[in-house]
């Protein structure tokens, strides 16, 4: 017994809690990223996490195509529809307040979660787990199904290797200057506004890919991003607006807080990441690993 | 100052909405009614303190259910069940204020938005607001033992004085020493606080009067509808209050009330549409952003080249 | 100053002249309102299904033969009590519906009930389950129709317990039907001996159950209760196979399951369950011929019991209107309880006084895959329980309308 709570349970929830830690890390990590660059708050993020697990839903029904082609296709199509929106939409905003982009985007989450509600309902449709990672692991304190420990792996490498990309590499070092001086940058000869355009294209297909990841566990369903997104900023709250490290390790970190939350006092899992946000707001405005502005 | 023109709108606005439950179904003019008083508060901390608050529901909704709470458990008497609604609701804007305010801009908002949630989790699980199911069959009581409020025009009028008693509040705010430097605050900050004005303390008096009027308006309504229910607490809720004010026109006295009417018969004529309401409203915030950010009543504004 | 000296005079005068009658709503058309959840969780329980089952039930009445003008609408109430209820009070006092018919969700039928009384209309409910709406919450204005959460209680909880299933934890619906059910279903167990190890509740239409499910294995109950329905059961359901919660030795208890539920699990998955229902499309050649016709009409689903309770409860509305000649509400519902019910789809029964429509209750179990001859044929019954002692004796139910 571990505080009066038998390991099994503690464990378990433990484990629950990185899974869902590991869609908080992936959706923060692209938030911001669009956060960083673009200082747009993407209210869409909880409809393009949607659309991801759509698509995949639609190329398994209509196409035939299963998961492991979806995990590459469907970020790919949602980023491209994201790349259109910053094109057309956005870049109308970039002169204005800030506050405009939250706004803009809040609206187009509206009605892209509107028509898919008017045309699938708002109850799960069933996405099935790949035949390859069905099935579980007996840990002797819980049953570990074999895609839920799928999804913590790939999620890590997936933000390890955005972090990777973007703290050390060349092209992150780009994206990197033209957040701090995009004046500057483009006086080097490089091509901001295509950066900005890519980078929220890539944030979005982040966005989708979790959203592909989720379609098994979660159920498709259009709603799936709407109170999700919000948990999300409390995330990216907390670890510090625009530090890519801070979203990865404060996501894995509150899943495994909600999941010791679930054991001890279910009843406060939900607030618990806004607790926390407010008490680091007091102690540290600038978030856990931001840097004050 | 031009004010007369305005006085004159005021008296046409007023003329229309006692004529109104004559003419319309009077339970739905109430409702806009409610939503307007809710869009006007929220318009003083946007249009006329700068702050986007993307979690103004929780001051509509916490008000809503004290007042059920109060009116149906305690027995109170309408007036006092509303007071009690709007008191707490302007604590927890004194609350969440005093913590949103430490940040600026896209900031703030999710702040606000964050501790809404909380507030939304709290309202889910806490025993007395019966989550999913509300609180329902809240009695109308009697209000100062005169006027039976069951009646539906007797509520109606009631209503129309409560929101028009609001309105005028925030108007006479506006045109106050206090909305003055609350309009310095809003254009240059750092100006402000050099002339010694503390920017805080007026930014955090202005959010307290917001939520406590968004109280007023969630307590009238959940002794109208004789409920309150987790939709008044829920984020959608914040996001219609920004669309009534976007679509009317912030930072304009009318714009609020005119934004409000459209969205609520939006909703009500639209409703059986389903889904597709959510789809108009997204349509028309990316609209209102992109091409019409003055609103309905700006717009009107400009072309009569007076201030609405 | 004069403007509002003349606003205050004008509110004085319409505050006195207020109470003044409002127009009475004349009737020639009988205005059927069916409130349903059309895209959430119970969209396929209910939904455009009831609305169907209602039109049916128009037509075999033979309306337009009898110069009866009756007219339906419809409404999606998204399981939301205030949506719900601002439906419902615009239906009844601006649009002219006299009565309305199915209305799953308990929360929203609890609302809608107190509205409809208040108004003196009608209000017949097939989706809801809370046996609150014929006890504290029951009127003389409604009728309880198909099934209620004592019912199931009693059929499926008790014949679970008397087979060994004497240790219980529950996942619950965190509303007034998943309370409801749940409580029931504890009277029961305690009664018969057996005991509650713990209970968890969950929000409505929630997509992952993983946590919950992991707190029912940690508590070793036998069985563990799942007070939900619609999405919600068969999500549980199907993450408690990833969890190897059947293979660790506990067995689910689905205490409301519909044949849509068992569709969308598939007989693999659903093998076994056990459960309590009124109605099964292919109980007798009168039950199957209704089926047929509405399949055809409903993209090839077979009517659950909601379906079949609508159908039911419009037809017998009918009757009572056209052999009173009006349709005041109170009074419908006061005939349509001292008149005995009959129709094709739950044969004959009777309405108590507290507004339970009484019919026999089944007790039935899925078929495995290999005894299923196709689609649809999905249960084989394993009890009748009589009309008599498959509800709450009327005595007990705390209702104001039954003297003691």
């Amino acid at each position: 017994m571990i505080f009066g709570i038998p390991p099994q349970a503690l464990f378990g929830q433990l484990l629950i809690g990185l899974i869902n830690g590991s869609f908080y890390a992936m959706l923060s990590l692209g938030l911001s990223v669009i956060f960083g660059l673009l200082n747009i708050i993407n209210f869409t993020h909880g409809a393009q996490y949607m659309m991801g697990a759509f698509v995949a839903y639609f190329l398994l029904q209509y196409a035939g195509i299963g998961y492991w082609w979806a995990l590459l296709l469907a970020p790919v199509a949602v980023g491209v529809v994201g790349v259109v929106l910053e094109r057309f939409l956005l870049k109308r905003l970039y002169s204005l307040d800030h506050l405009y982009g939250l706004l803009l985007t809040f609206g187009l989450g509206l009605i892209i979660q509107g028509i898919f509600r008017n045309s699938f309902g708002s109850s799960g449709l069933p996405y099935a787990i790949p035949a390859e990672l069905t099935g579980g692991r007996n840990l002797g304190f819980m049953v570990l199904p074999n895609y839920r420990a799928w999804v913590i792996v790939f999620s890590l490498a997936v933000c390890l290797a955005t972090w990777f990309v973007i703290e050390r590499t060349k092209l992150g070092s780009y994206l990197r200057a033209a957040t701090e001086n995009p004046a500057l940058v483009q006086a080097f000869g490089i091509n901001v506004p295509r950066m900005i355009t890519l980078t929220y294209g890539f944030g979005v297909a982040l966005a989708a890919l979790a959203g592909v990841l989720a379609a098994p566990i979660y159920q498709v369903n259009p709603l799936m991003g709407a109170d999700l997104i919000i948990v999300v900023f409390a995330v990216v709250v907390i670890g510090g607006m625009g530090s890519i490290m801070g979203s990865i390790v404060t996501g894995f970190g509150l899943g495994l807080v909600e999941g010791l939350t679930k054991v001890f006092y279910p009843e406060a899992s939900n607030t618990v990441i806004f607790v926390i946000m407010a008490l680091v707001l007091l102690v540290k405005p600038a978030g856990l690993f931001g840097r004050a502005q | 100052m031009t004010l007369r023109h305005q006085a004159v709108v005021f008296a046409m606005m007023v003329a229309a909405f006692v004529a109104g439950p004559f003419v319309v179904y009077p339970v739905f003019l109430m409702k806009a009614l409610c939503f307007a008083l809710f869009a006007c508060a929220f318009n003083l901390l946007i249009g006329y303190a700068g702050l986007l608050s993307f979690g103004h529901a929780a001051y509509l909704g916490s008000a809503g259910y004290v007042t059920a709470h109060a009116a149906k458990v305690w027995g109170w008497p309408p007036e006092l069940a509303i007071l009690l609604g709007t008191a707490t609701a302007a604590l927890l804007g004194l609350a969440i204020g005093a913590l949103a305010i430490r940040r600026q801009g896209i900031y703030f908002a999710m702040i606000t938005l964050a501790l809404a949630q909380m507030l939304f989790f709290f309202c889910l699980q806490a025993p007395f607001t019966h989550g999913e199911d509300g609180i329902q069959a809240v009695p109308r009581g009697t209000l100062l033992g005169l006027l039976d409020l069951r009646h539906t025009l007797v509520m109606y009028y009631v209503v129309l004085a409560i929101f028009l008693g609001g309105f005028l509040l925030i108007y006479r705010t506006i045109h106050s020493p206090f909305g003055q430097v609350l309009k310095a605050v809003r254009e240059n900050e750092p100006r402000a606080l050099s002339l010694g004005y503390q920017a805080d303390r007026y930014k955090l008096i202005a959010f307290v009067l917001s939520a406590a009027l968004s109280g007023l308006a969630g307590g009238t309504k959940a002794i109208v509808f004789q409920l309150a229910s987790l939709t008044d607490v829920h984020w959608t809720m914040s996001g219609e209050v920004v669309l009534m004010t976007l679509l009317g026109g912030l930072g304009t006295v009318f714009g609020p009330v005119v934004g409000a009417v459209i969205v609520i018969g939006l909703e009500t004529y639209l409703a059986q549409l389903g889904a597709w309401v959510t789809v108009v409203q997204g349509i028309i915030f990316v609209l209102c952003v992109l091409a019409f950010r003055r609103g309905v009543v700006g717009e009107l504004a400009r072309v009569i080249r007076k201030p609405l | 100053m004069r403007k509002y000296r003349l606003l205050v005079i004008a509110a004085l005068i319409g505050l006195i002249a207020a109470p003044a009658a409002q127009a009475q709503i004349s009737d020639g058309i009988i205005k059927i309102g069916v409130l349903t959840d059309m895209s959430s969780l119970y969209a396929d329980l209910s939904g455009q299904g009831s609305v169907i089952a209602a039109r049916m039930a128009v037509e075999d009445f033979g309306a337009a033969k009898k110069g009866m003008k009756v007219e339906i609408v419809s409404a999606d109430h998204q399981n939301k009590a205030d949506v719900g209820s601002g439906i419902a009070r615009q239906w009844l006092d601006a649009d002219k519906v006299d009565v309305i018919v199915d209305t799953p969700n308990s929360g929203v039928a609890l609302a809608v009930t107190q509205i409809v009384k208040e108004k003196g209309k009608a209000f017949l409910v097939s989706g809801a389950a809370s046996s609150d709406l014929t006890g504290k919450a029951c009127s003389p204005n409604t009728i309880h129709w198909t099934y209620d959460t004592w019912a199931l209680a009693n059929g499926t909880g008790s014949a679970i317990v008397k087979t060994g299933g004497d240790s219980w934890f529950f996942i619950t619906a965190d509303y007034a039907f998943g309370h409801a059910l749940e409580r029931d279903t504890e009277a029961v167990v305690l009664k018969n001996g057996g005991k509650v190890l713990g209970k968890v509740r969950h929000p409505l239409n929630t997509a992952d159950f993983s946590s919950f499910l992991l707190q029912a294995q940690s508590s070793k109950a036998k069985i563990i209760g799942l007070a939900n329905a619609g999405g919600d059961t068969t999500n549980s359901i199907k993450q408690a196979a990833e969890f190897g919660i059947v293979k660790g030795g506990q067995n689910l208890a689905g205490l409301l399951v519909f044949i849509t539920d068992v569709h969308a699990l598939g007989l693999q998955t659903a093998q076994g369950l056990i459960f309590t229902e009124a109605f099964y499309w292919d109980l007798n050649d009168k039950t199957r011929a209704f089926a047929k016709r509405f399949a055809e009409l409903d993209r090839g689903i077979h009517p659950t019991m909601i379906h079949a309770g609508v159908y039911s409860a419009t037809l017998h509305y009918l009757k009572a209107v056209e052999a009173l000649k009006g349709d005041d509400g109170t009074k419908v519902i006061a005939k349509m309880k001292e008149t005995p019910t009959d129709d094709p789809l739950f044969g004959k029964g009777s309405i108590r006084a507290d507004g339970r429509k009484l019919h026999p209750m089944y007790l039935f179990e899925v078929k495995k895959p290999s005894e299923s001859k196709g689609p649809w044929d999905y249960y084989k019954t394993r009890a009748t329980t009589p009309a008599e002692q498959a509800f709450r004796p009327i005595d007990q139910g705390d209702c104001p309308l039954v003297k003691k």
